[in-house]
């Protein structure tokens, strides 16, 4: 369906995309992962023909991109980051007007546009005029143009940017709907959002593209211990004693508060029933503990960090972070953090 | 093409820019009509449009400003060039509508000598040619202002930026006769030509070396062959100025020669700068 080889964007010095290969097949959900600045925008914009490449080639449907584009774009539909809405223009009109433009025929037009607007719900608004609407109404008018004429791809740039945590939920609803049909490719910066809806995930991370594959089969991707960690009232060498008779990868710490002492303990196998059992025999209450699997954060995380050789120390203490993180929380405080830190990077 | 010309023009009237380029328009070459034409009993309509040629200057900046470098700004661009049309057609689609826009007042104007054979004879073919070159003389200036649109996302620089493009190419005639025709005035004239663009190389590439020698070169080769054959240089920069003044062929026309050269003049001219507008956008797709 998309063919993307050895893609490179350069932005005056800046190499935007550095060889950027991936394949993308029929009737699934793809997600675009990487931090800002990873170069997911640019990815999309070439894909859709917005921009030129520096090197490489684009086939969509067995038509290049560059070569080929009316006949490339013709399969494409494409929301970019900001709404490409016309503000003076009522919500249909712009509709009508994005119909003509992709050329859609004149007798399946009003069709078309009918059923674009229920989809992303913004029949109700049809006549205002898009400069008076929301963001999130502006960028549900955007998704309905994204979507007129049912092409066979689309394309979302960040589509929950900027939408109310209901219009969020809504919105994925959409994207999912979508995904039974034609085939979608949305980027984020979020990754629990792309672990929801998307049945692939590419990973971008400086340009390169890090990863590329099922979700399930990336969360398994990193084999390493599991981690118990356990907060014990007792003295700090008998914690450690008592510990390493369960297992012997184990770090012990004091807490601010004296008689409690944080132990974390690494095994391959689940050590739970044993460690508490062994902690209960030395008559030793345990306060609180809690475990966790490597998820799909730590992968991302690893990932996008682990290029920058710079900057292990930071890295460290980020994963170190996201594994204590509860696993419900969203990651946005920490990717976002991330964010920033590969910023200031590139700077 | 049909799309983005059906959009522009709404647009244009739904923002009231469209009338007000009209209706200033229209009212501009009312009062030397009716200055000339109607009060002074002027048998030639012409004579009043090439009065009111100054209006140009004004109003084509402000129609064509945003014609792209708004859609750039507010990245609506990024709908155009998605869609599968190529850029051409958008661009080309862009430009009819401004033509559109134009030819509305130019079709009231040709409405004009008829009003006047009320009150005496008057030469028709002179007039409509007249009225031909002035439409041909606007949608120039307008190829002119969409393609400095198409360099800059601000609308206030496209605008002033046209406003003094256009506003040199109408006083190129002017500047023209202060220059004397003798072949040192042309040869220090051109020396500072050779100062300027050295200069504008420096801004532009920020090269000093590349511009320093561009520029020496231009000065060698103006200094060589002023002493080997002076007669080129006589008149040679008010020739030139001439040449780049798009309201001078309009003058022949509007006196009444149906010259074709003036006439293939401006369309190529336009086409020149709508393929510079292409060129324009399509550059921006590699940077």
């Amino acid at each position: 369906m998309i063919e993307v080889n050895n893609l490179v964007k350069k932005y005056g010095n800046h190499l935007a995309l550095d060889h950027i290969s991936f394949k993308i097949e029929k009737g699934h959900i793809y997600g675009l992962l990487g931090p800002n600045g990873a170069g997911k925008s640019t990815t999309m914009n070439i894909l859709t023909g917005y921009l030129a490449a520096t090197e490489g080639e684009v086939i969509i449907d067995g038509h290049s991109i560059f070569d080929e584009p009316d006949l490339a774009k013709k399969n494409i539909g494409y929301l970019p980051e900001q709404p490409p809405v016309y503000m003076d223009f009522t919500v249909f009109e712009y509709l009508k007007f994005a119909a003509e433009l992709k050329g859609i025929k004149k007798n399946e037009r009003l069709k078309n546009i009918k059923e674009a607007m229920e989809m992303a719900r913004v029949f109700d608004v049809k006549d205002r005029i898009i400069k008076n609407l929301s963001k999130g109404y502006r960028q549900r008018v955007g998704l309905a143009q994204a979507i007129l004429g049912f092409p066979d791809i689309i394309i979302l740039d960040e589509p929950t940017v900027g939408l109310d945590p209901k219009q969020i939920i809504e919105m994925r609803e959409l994207i999912r709907n979508l995904g039974k049909k034609h085939t979608v490719i949305l980027s984020s910066h979020i990754l629990s959002e792309v672990s929801e809806i998307c049945d692939y995930i590419l990973i971008i991370s400086g340009g390169k593209l890090v990863a590329s594959d099922k979700a399930s089969n990336l969360s398994n991707m990193k084999e390493e211990k599991q981690k118990v960690k356990l907060v014990v009232k007792c003295e700090i060498n008998r914690a450690k004693e008592i510990a390493l008779k369960v297992t012997e990868d184990v770090k012990v710490k004091s807490t601010p508060q004296k008689e409690y002492v944080e132990v974390e303990a690494f095994a391959k196998e689940d050590i739970r029933e044993a460690i508490s059992i062994a902690y209960m025999n030395e008559k030793c209450p345990i306060i609180a503990m809690s475990s966790n699997e490597t998820s799909l954060e730590d992968v991302f995380l690893e990932l996008t960090s682990g290029n920058n050789t710079k900057d292990n120390t930071i890295k460290e203490k980020k994963s170190e972070k996201a594994v204590e993180s509860v696993i419900d929380e969203t990651m946005e405080d920490i990717l976002e953090e991330n964010d920033e830190n590969n910023g200031k990077e590139e700077e | 093409m049909l799309a983005v010309f059906k959009k522009e023009l709404r647009s244009y009237f739904t923002s009231m820019t469209g009338y007000v380029f009209m209706a200033f328009f229209v009212a501009v070459v009312g009062i030397y009509f009716l200055a000339y034409n109607l009060n002074y009993g002027y048998p030639y309509f012409t004579y009043s449009l090439s009065s009111a040629s100054f209006v140009y200057i004004i109003i084509v900046p402000i129609l064509t400003m945003r014609i792209i470098a708004e859609e750039r700004k507010q990245k609506t661009d990024q709908l155009l060039l998605t869609a599968p049309v190529s850029i051409v057609k958008i661009i080309l689609g862009k430009y009819l509508s401004l033509l559109a826009i134009l030819a509305i007042p130019i079709a009231m104007f040709c409405l004009y000598p008829l009003i006047l054979t009320q009150f005496g004879k008057i030469n028709f073919q002179m007039t409509y040619t007249g009225i031909l070159g002035y439409f041909l003389l606007g949608a120039t200036f307008m190829a002119v202002g969409m393609f400095i649109s198409s360099i800059t996302e601000s609308m206030v620089i496209a605008a002033v930026l046209s406003f003094g493009v256009l506003f040199l190419s109408y006083m190129c005639t002017g500047l023209a006769d202060f220059i004397s025709s003798e072949a040192s005035a042309s040869y220090i004239g051109f020396m500072l030509i050779a100062i300027l663009v050295g200069v504008i190389m420096y801004i532009m590439t920020a090269n000093y070396t590349m511009s320093a020698v561009i520029c020496l070169a231009l000065m060698v080769a103006d200094t060589v062959l002023y002493f080997v054959k002076s007669s080129l240089f006589e008149s040679a920069l008010p020739n030139m100025l001439n040449a780049l003044s798009l309201t001078k062929k309009f003058s022949d026309l509007s006196s009444g020669m149906f010259d074709l050269t003036a006439i293939v003049y401006y369309i190529s001219v336009s086409g020149l700068f709508i393929f510079f507008t292409v060129q324009s956008v399509q550059k921006r797709r590699y940077s």
